[in-house]
Order: structure tokens, then sequence, then C-alpha cells
């Protein structure tokens, strides 16, 4: 797979314009608009007044643009009993994700670094196993540790969330790391042990800081995963630290009365930003995560 | 070289993490869903063990009928719609377009966003009063209709258009690394042939990339599986119980309707349906060599 993110950067010469290219992009140019038209739309909606909504034309630009709808998402939009806004749920997600990323991309790589550079007896069979678990959905795992947890004491809270996220993350980030390790030249590691170095001294002082593209890798791979979570923050976190995709489709699908359509999508918008941030600020490097992470999907 | 007695300590702690959960969650929660699968808990797991009665149950229930038939029309559609969508993206950014990168990104952003966004921006699309069915009619076609998401025989095809909306950028970028993979040379000597250019595409570079549709075909399949966030956030499951998915069976039966055995039989037959699709693509990975 990596042969995705290496290939990418090919430019071929341009050629010239003939009636066969004016159909290519003119296929280009409608499926373009076919992908964008919900970011517009929701960015429009967001900020049109209710009255112009319902009388106005879904696709027409705002005629009176107005932040009101955002303000009220974030401050005061009801998620089923408390009207506290979105931004209850962004700080739950920023207070999950952090921990979360961290501690996954620690497991992981030095997992994926003993894997790859030590002959551990049964190695391959740990990582072959892990590759297949990686496949299974949720649903089968999820009663079960639902019961560890509460057995454990810990039931649903912040260190069972990010336990959870760095459990389901494990078997991605140990691949990324795996593969990356194995692909440094042997040398590098065999010096280091008949120079006397150790197992931990190796992976923190020579392994992780060539590692650097890969955890650039694993960050946006993982943020952006755990940001975008729904079920495992449903059914983990409990409800004082309820994640922003929960928060929001709490508020948009257990609205009484009227749905206020434009707070609905500023409240959407604010729970995509930090993704589309990342995607659209880190280029190239996005797609080197999903080529990474293929594996799990 | 032998490892030192401190050197086989700290591998076998580094890799202690990746064991425990392994043994515990992995093995140890799935077996225990297994074996719950043949008892009859309800509310709390019991040991009662009664055979296969939950699969039974499980087989005759109209919600999980539904689900089935659901995810086998959302499976199908899906995945193949998603494989031809983003097959032709590619193919047109591989005509060495002006503003590849631009086009690209445009193709790939709904990727990034959460299945909850998803969801919730297509409902507000879909919706019959006020979304595209509205745009038609005021452009002049009276007659429009487009208000499948409130019909029970049509709301599955709305996770359908989100779905495929979301992921047709991921295949592109498979294919597209699949697409500058094939050597030129193969191209030169199909110009020489005097082959049309759909020709070629069709009869030579298709069946050339094998590996990139194995690849996509199976992640969009597990994601077919996984199918929950979307369905809760665009229909919940309705109207009615028009738009339910296995796995969101499983969660209700879990954590609404207080029936783990019937539960636990779902996501057992879940398990069986994955293994059934992962298992001969990764053994055909491991062949290749690409595991390792």
């Amino acid at each position: 797979m990596t042969a995705l993110a290496q290939s990418l950067p090919v430019a071929r010469p341009r050629k010239r314009m003939t009636p066969a290219r004016w159909g290519l992009y003119a296929f280009i140019l409608i499926t373009a608009l076919y992908f964008l038209l919900p970011l517009y739309v929701m960015i429009v909606t967001s900020l049109k007044p209710m009255a112009e909504i319902r009388q106005g034309n879904l696709l027409a630009l705002p005629m009176s643009p107005s932040v009101d709808a955002w303000i009220k998402a974030w401050t005061s939009a009801c998620t089923g009993l408390t009207c506290e806004g979105i931004r209850v749920g962004f700080f739950n997600s920023l207070r999950i994700l952090v921990p979360s990323v961290v501690i996954s991309i620690a497991v992981g790589s030095l997992t994926g670094y003993a894997l790859s550079l030590w002959r551990v007896r049964g190695a391959n069979i740990l990582f072959g196993a892990m590759m297949i678990v990686a496949f299974i959905p949720y649903q089968v795992f999820i009663y079960p540790l639902v019961r560890v947890f509460s057995f454990a004491g810990l039931g649903q809270s912040l260190v069972t969330i990010v336990t959870i996220h760095t459990i389901f993350g494990l078997p991605t980030m140990t691949l990324l790391f795996r593969n990356y390790f194995t692909s440094l030249p042997v040398e590098l590691f065999k010096a280091a042990r008949i120079d006397g170095a150790g197992f931990y001294q190796i992976y923190a002082r020579i392994m992780m800081p060539m590692a650097t593209p890969m955890i650039v890798v694993a960050v946006i791979l993982q943020t952006t995963g755990i940001w975008n979570d729904f079920i495992l923050g449903l059914v983990f976190a409990g409800r004082d630290n309820l994640p922003m995709t929960v928060q929001l489709n709490n508020i948009v699908n257990s609205t009484q009365g009227e749905r206020a359509y434009n707070v609905d999508m500023a409240a959407t918008l604010l729970t995509a930003l930090l993704p589309l941030v990342i995607y659209f600020g880190s280029g190239r490097w996005f797609v080197r995560g999903i080529a990474a992470g293929a594996v799990k999907g | 070289m032998r490892l030192s007695l401190t050197s086989r300590l700290s591998v076998i702690s580094a890799l202690l993490p990746a064991l425990m959960v392994m043994l515990v969650v992995y093995i140890g929660a799935t077996s225990w869903t297994a074996w719950m699968s043949l008892t009859n808990s309800r509310m709390l797991p019991n040991n009662n063990f009664v055979g296969l009665r939950q699969y039974q149950l499980l087989f005759t229930n109209d919600r999980w009928i539904t689900s089935v038939h659901n995810i086998v029309i959302y499976g199908v559609l899906f995945v193949s719609l998603a494989l031809l969508i983003g097959f032709l993206l590619a193919v047109a950014i591989d005509q060495r377009v002006r503003a590849e990168d631009t086009i690209r990104s445009i193709y790939l952003y709904p990727y990034s966003m959460s299945f909850v966004v998803t969801g919730l921006v297509w409902q507000w699309l879909l919706n019959p009063t006020l979304g595209i069915q509205y745009v038609l009619r005021s452009w002049g076609f009276a007659g429009a209709s487009f208000d499948w998401i409130v019909r029970p025989e049509t709301a599955i095809y709305c996770l359908v258009i989100a779905g495929v909306w979301q992921a047709s950028g991921l295949v592109m970028a498979i294919m597209l690394a699949g697409l500058r993979g094939i050597d030129d040379e193969i191209w030169k000597a199909a110009r020489v042939d005097g082959l049309p250019k759909w020709r070629v595409y069709v009869s030579i570079i298709i069946p050339m990339m094998g590996a990139s549709f194995a690849t996509a075909a199976v992640l969009l399949s597990t994601a077919v599986v996984r199918l929950y966030d979307l369905a809760v956030s665009m229909t919940n499951g309705g109207p009615g119980i028009a738009s339910e998915v296995p796995a969101k069976f499983v969660m209700d039966h879990l954590f609404e309707r207080a029936n783990i055995g019937l539960a636990t039989a779902a996501a057992t037959t879940m398990l069986i349906t994955v293994i059934a699709v992962v298992a001969p693509y990764l053994y055909w990975r491991a062949r290749k060599g690409e595991l390792r």
C-alpha cells in the first residue's frame, strides 16, 4: 500500500483541448459539484434565519446572512435535557482525544518496534491475529467490555474511553510502525546493539526520532478517527463525557417541536471542523494516513 | 544474536499490552459473546444453556430479517456504486488534468468527516418539505418527487446515497495509486496497436488492477458490516423499522431492549459473516507476502 502514497505526486505533462477533453472536464466539474453540494448547503443553511429557510430555496445564498445560528449552536442548543450547546461536546471530545492519541501511538509504536526488529517467538502469529481482529465489528466486543470495565470499577469514564480507543487503535498503529521499522536499514539497529544500547534505549533514542513521518501520519489517522467516533463514545464515555458526535446527534435528532435547521447545520459544521481543518491543512499526509490505515478501514 | 535476560524481559514488557488486548479483549470477549448467544440471558447475563434457541428466534424476528435484507441491499449497492464511481473519478483524474490536487481534495474530503455529520447533512438535503424535492419543484419540475427518506420501501437507498458520497473518494485514492503504478510501456504498446482508450481500460488496465479492486472492496465491505452511525443519525432505523441494520439491532437489544441472548446471537452471526469475507482475503495477501 505504500505505492499509494508515493505514486500520487507524479504529474504528467498536459494535453491540448479536444472535444473529448471538454467532455472530461464537464464530467469532473459535475462530479465535483455533487461532492461539494452538501458542504455548500451546510454553510448557507447555517447562515440563514429560520424564516428564510422555511420559504426559501435550499441552494439560494442567504439574503441576510447572520451568525446567530452558530452562536446558538455553540452556546445554547439543547442536547436532550441540558441546553449548553455543542461546546460541551467539543471540550469532551478534546479531553478524550488528546490522551487517546498520545497513548495509542505510544503503545502501538512500542508494539510495532518489538514485533519488527526483535526476534520474538510467535511474533508473526501475534501480528497476524491483530490484523484479523481489526476487521471484526465492534458489536462483538462491546458488551463483554462494558462488563469488564464495570467489574474493574471504572464503569463509564474518561479513563475507560481512552483505554478503549487505545485498544481499538492498537492493530492499525502496530501495523503502521512495524512496517516502517522493518523498512529501516537493519545495520542501524545492529550497530546500536553492539554499542550496548538496550531495548528501550534504542526505541527512545534511535527509532522514535527516526519515525517522525510515521508519527505525523499516526497523529492524523488517530485524531480524525477518534474525533469522528460515535459508537464507542456513546457506550464507554459516560454521560459527563459524551463526545461531540453524540451530542450533535442528540441536538439534531431529539428536538421537540420545530427543528432549527440553521442551528442543526451550524452544529454539524462545528463538529466537522477539526477533521476538515486537518484534511485540508495536511494535504498528502492525510492520503498517506489512509494508505497506511487502509487495512483497518 | 542471542538475547540477554534483561533484553528478553524488556521485549516481553513491551508486548504485554498487545498480548493482554489479544487475550482479554479479542479472544476473551469474542468467546464470551459466542457463549452468551447460547444462553437465555435477558437483562443480565446468565449461564442457562439453551442451545441454538436464540438463533431460531433471531431468524424468525421481523426486525432482524428486515435488518439483514437492508444490509444486503445496502452492501451490494454501496460497494458496487462506490467502486464504479471511485474508479471513474480516478480515471478522469489520471488524464493529466489541470488542478489535479484541488479536484482530488474535493473528491476525498467527505471521507474525513464522521458518519454522523454525513448522515445529518443528507437527512437535511433529502428532507421532503425543504430539501432537494422542493428545489426541483421550484425549478419547474412540478411533479418531481424525491421523498425517499420518508417512504419505508426507499429509506435504505438514502443511506446508500450518503454512504457512496462519503466513500467514493477513498476508492478514488486507492484506484489512482493503482493506475499510476501501471507501466507506461503498456499505454505505448496499446497506442501502437491503435486500440481506443476505453478498450485499453476495459481489456487491459482493469484486469491488471485486481489488487486495487480487492483492497477497496474489502475496505468497503467491512464498512458495510459496521454500518451503524449513519443509520442512527440519518433515519434512526425508520420510518418504523424500514431502515434497520444488523449493527443497530445488536446495540438496541443490548442496551434498550434488554435481550442479551438475542443480541449476542446477532453479533455472532455478524462475526461469522465477516470472517467468511475477510479470511480468504487475508490469506491471499499473506501468500503474496504483502503483510510482511
